[in-house]
């Protein structure tokens, strides 16, 4: 079985990296591979490192309201190489009414705040047809 | 009416102990405890369900609890607390541009909150400009965009720094920021020895927890001396740092390692100004300490007193300090805005008024209670009247400020300070062995603690041990947000961008340019930081700059993640 490798990116400034650890060590226990970028990730350093380390997965996290700009950044960069493949998931202080400009400009699911990490690791399972581990 | 004898004496406390196992005994016969539920505190304090005078046996009251304003402090650092003066209600605001925020400054001071607290935006709490390629996208969204003196006498017009107090979060750059509002208040004709405030300027818990550095460890550690040196010397009514346990605790760490972290950071400052040469009692007086106030109502309260315990009894007796003043924990509070929720965010406003209750009974000097909206954005302002509306209700309406620590002497609230008095010191042995608290962060160690706790809480909230409510029990199925949000509009960034180029045509760039030389000559030598930061903020030098000019010199620090 393939193994699903999911790069998890703190983007911008924002230095709140409690939950997007919480989550990364939920999917690591959960079997896939998962690296952590550490903070201030740009952009272009996330799509790079996407790219390089062949992810299937890129979850960003964006406490600090920079989100709009970020996102739709990392999906434009991933357009550009061809690599639209790659499936954007995010988390964070995101406002409904930008939770629906995101989904609708190709981000794949949002978890707000308080979400389980069981939602987030049945998501990612179901996404790439991963039968649940016993 | 006869009063009983004290609880002192060795048959009294047999006989307690006697009748407390038949109870136990009785106990058995009862429902079984709630399943599933987690009796202990954060900490993993275990509960238990009674607490008697055994608990606290040894308990002496002028060794261990003593009175107010008298060492060692446990009950409150005033003698007369809130019958005195009630705590500051200082509310943390700041969003889009100083305009802005000066509106909501004037609008909190309007309804009643006694001080100021600033909150700045990302680029400013990594010293960048709001024109400065990383900003994009980060300008005003999460705080106050300041770039430059400029914004900064703008962010107080019309508000007088002699008759206010202003707390900046702020660490990586706080000389920078300190600079500038120190040149505000002078170009509003204040001198420095009448300013009241504080800077966190706190870069262990940078380090750890927060994450807004800037250059590494030890030019760090030099300019926060630097700053003892010159507010006690020019600027004395000034707290020249604010050890935060705060940010720690919302990173994921327990009560417990909040208050051991916290302190330890705290000492490791108090050696690092004897190291320079200082009188501990030149500085320690104006050093003030930040708290999280969290859900577990009573291990917040035992944790604040002791705290106080513990500072007090380490700078008597560790550091050997005089000044009674140097004794004194001082603290702000702040509710835990970890704890609040997304789902039904009207439920937050009850988790805030909790928790600055429990801040309240622990004898913070200063509070700020968060906003029902803030899993969400910037507060509203009526969700900011609100977090300010339930400190006053407290104050004014419960009775609670009109007795000094109310809990002293509870068999319950003394046990639980002395447990985590216990398990502090194990905290600081441990990192002791590490090779102080400076070793201890680059080893990640702390982070590492904290990481690990806050993966442990997850985990327990997923299994229900622990209960959010609204979050994983007493959902609301198909819940829709119903609150305003607060939008900072993208013109920010670009009025932003504006000022900054006329800015930079107006002023004397040729001053600009000796002052960042001086600058970075400063950095290079020992001479202290402030005075070349505060001719750098009059010649309109800006944030960015100025912190380019220092980088040069210092570097900057990157972390290694960890997960």
């Amino acid at each position: 079985m393939k193994s699903i490798r999911i790069l998890m990116a703190k983007a911008g400034l924002d230095g709140h990296d409690r939950g997007i650890k919480v989550v990364s060590r939920a999917l690591r226990d959960a079997g896939f591979e998962v690296i952590y970028t550490g903070l201030h990730q740009t952009p272009e350093m996330i799509v790079e490192s996407a790219v390089q380390e062949d992810v299937n997965l890129v979850g960003i996290s964006v406490l600090s309201g920079a989100h709009m700009t970020i996102f739709n950044k990392v999906l434009n960069l991933l357009r550009e190489k061809g690599r639209d493949d790659i499936v954007i998931f995010g988390g964070g202080i995101i406002p409904l009414e930008d939770m629906e400009k995101l989904k609708n400009i190709g981000v794949e699911k949002l978890f707000g705040p308080g979400t389980p990490t069981s939602e987030i690791i049945e998501w990612t399972q179901k996404k790439f047809n991963i039968e649940p581990n016993s | 009416m006869t009063h009983s004898k004290p609880v002192k004496n060795e048959k009294e406390m047999d006989d307690i102990k006697k009748e407390k196992k038949k109870w136990e005994e009785t106990i058995k016969s009862k429902p079984k405890p709630r399943k599933g539920v987690a009796f202990e505190t954060i900490s993993g304090i275990p509960l238990d369900m009674l607490y008697t005078p055994c608990d606290i046996e040894n308990l002496n009251y002028l060794k261990d609890l003593g009175f107010p304003g008298e060492y060692p402090f446990t009950r409150s650092v005033r003698h007369n607390l809130y019958r005195g003066r009630l705590w500051t209600m200082r509310q943390f605001a700041g969003f889009g541009t100083a305009k802005d925020t000066n509106k909501r400054y004037k609008f909190l001071l309007e309804h009643g909150e006694t001080g100021l607290s600033v909150a700045f935006d990302f680029p400013t709490l990594y010293g960048r400009d709001s024109d400065d390629p990383f900003s994009e996208g980060e300008v005003g969204k999460c705080g106050v965009a300041i770039s430059s003196l400029k914004d900064m006498e703008i962010l107080f017009d019309g508000i007088p720094l002699d008759r206010v107090s202003t707390s900046m979060t702020i660490n990586g750059p706080a000389p920078m920021l300190w600079a500038f509002y120190i040149a505000a208040a002078e170009n509003q004709g204040v001198s420095r020895e009448k300013l009241i405030g504080t800077i966190q300027n706190d870069i262990l818990k940078e380090y750890i927890a927060q994450k807004s550095w800037l250059f590494p460890p030890e030019p760090s550690m030099r300019l926060i001396v630097d700053t003892f040196e010159f507010g006690s010397k020019s600027v004395p009514k000034w707290n020249t740092i604010s050890i935060s346990g705060y940010h720690i605790r919302e990173a994921g760490s327990t009560a417990l390692q909040e208050l051991a972290f916290t302190l330890k950071d705290g000492l490791t400052y108090v050696e690092e100004g004897i190291k320079r040469g200082l009188d501990v009692d030149s500085f320690a007086p104006r050093l003030s300490l930040f708290f999280d106030s969290h859900s577990d109502f009573f291990e917040e309260i035992a944790k604040f007193r002791a705290a106080r315990r513990i500072w007090a009894r380490e700078m008597k007796e560790t550091f050997g300090a005089k000044d009674k003043h140097s004794w004194l924990l001082r603290f702000h509070t702040q509710t835990a805005g970890v704890s609040l929720t997304a789902k039904q965010p009207e439920n937050n406003i009850v988790r805030v008024a909790l928790q600055a209750l429990a801040a309240i009974l622990g004898g913070t000097q200063s509070l700020h209670t968060n906003s029902m909206d803030e899993t969400w954005a910037l507060p509203t302002e009526k969700a900011a009247l609100i977090a300010l509306r339930t400190q006053q209700i407290i104050a004014y309406e419960s009775g609670v400020p009109n007795v000094i620590d109310p809990l002293g002497g509870s068999y319950f609230i003394e046990s639980l300070t002395n447990k985590l008095e216990e398990g502090t010191y194990e905290y600081f042995d441990k990192i002791d062995k590490l090779g102080g608290m400076i070793k201890a962060i680059e080893v990640n160690f702390p982070q590492r603690e904290l990481t690990e706790a806050s993966f442990r809480f997850q985990k327990s909230m997923e299994k229900k041990e622990r209960i959010a409510v609204g979050v994983n029990e007493f959902v609301k199925e198909g819940e829709e947000l119903e609150i305003p949000i607060l939008m900072i509009d993208k013109s920010v960034e670009e009025e932003q961008q504006k000022k900054l180029e006329s800015l930079r045509k107006e002023r004397d760039n040729e001053r600009v340019e000796r002052a960042l030389e001086q600058i970075r000559k400063t950095c290079d030598g020992n001479e202290n930081i402030m005075p070349a930061l505060i001719e750098a903020a009059h010649s309109y030098a800006t944030l960015g700059e100025i912190s380019q000019a220092m980088k040069d010199v210092f570097g900057e620090y990157e972390e290694t993640p960890i997960f």
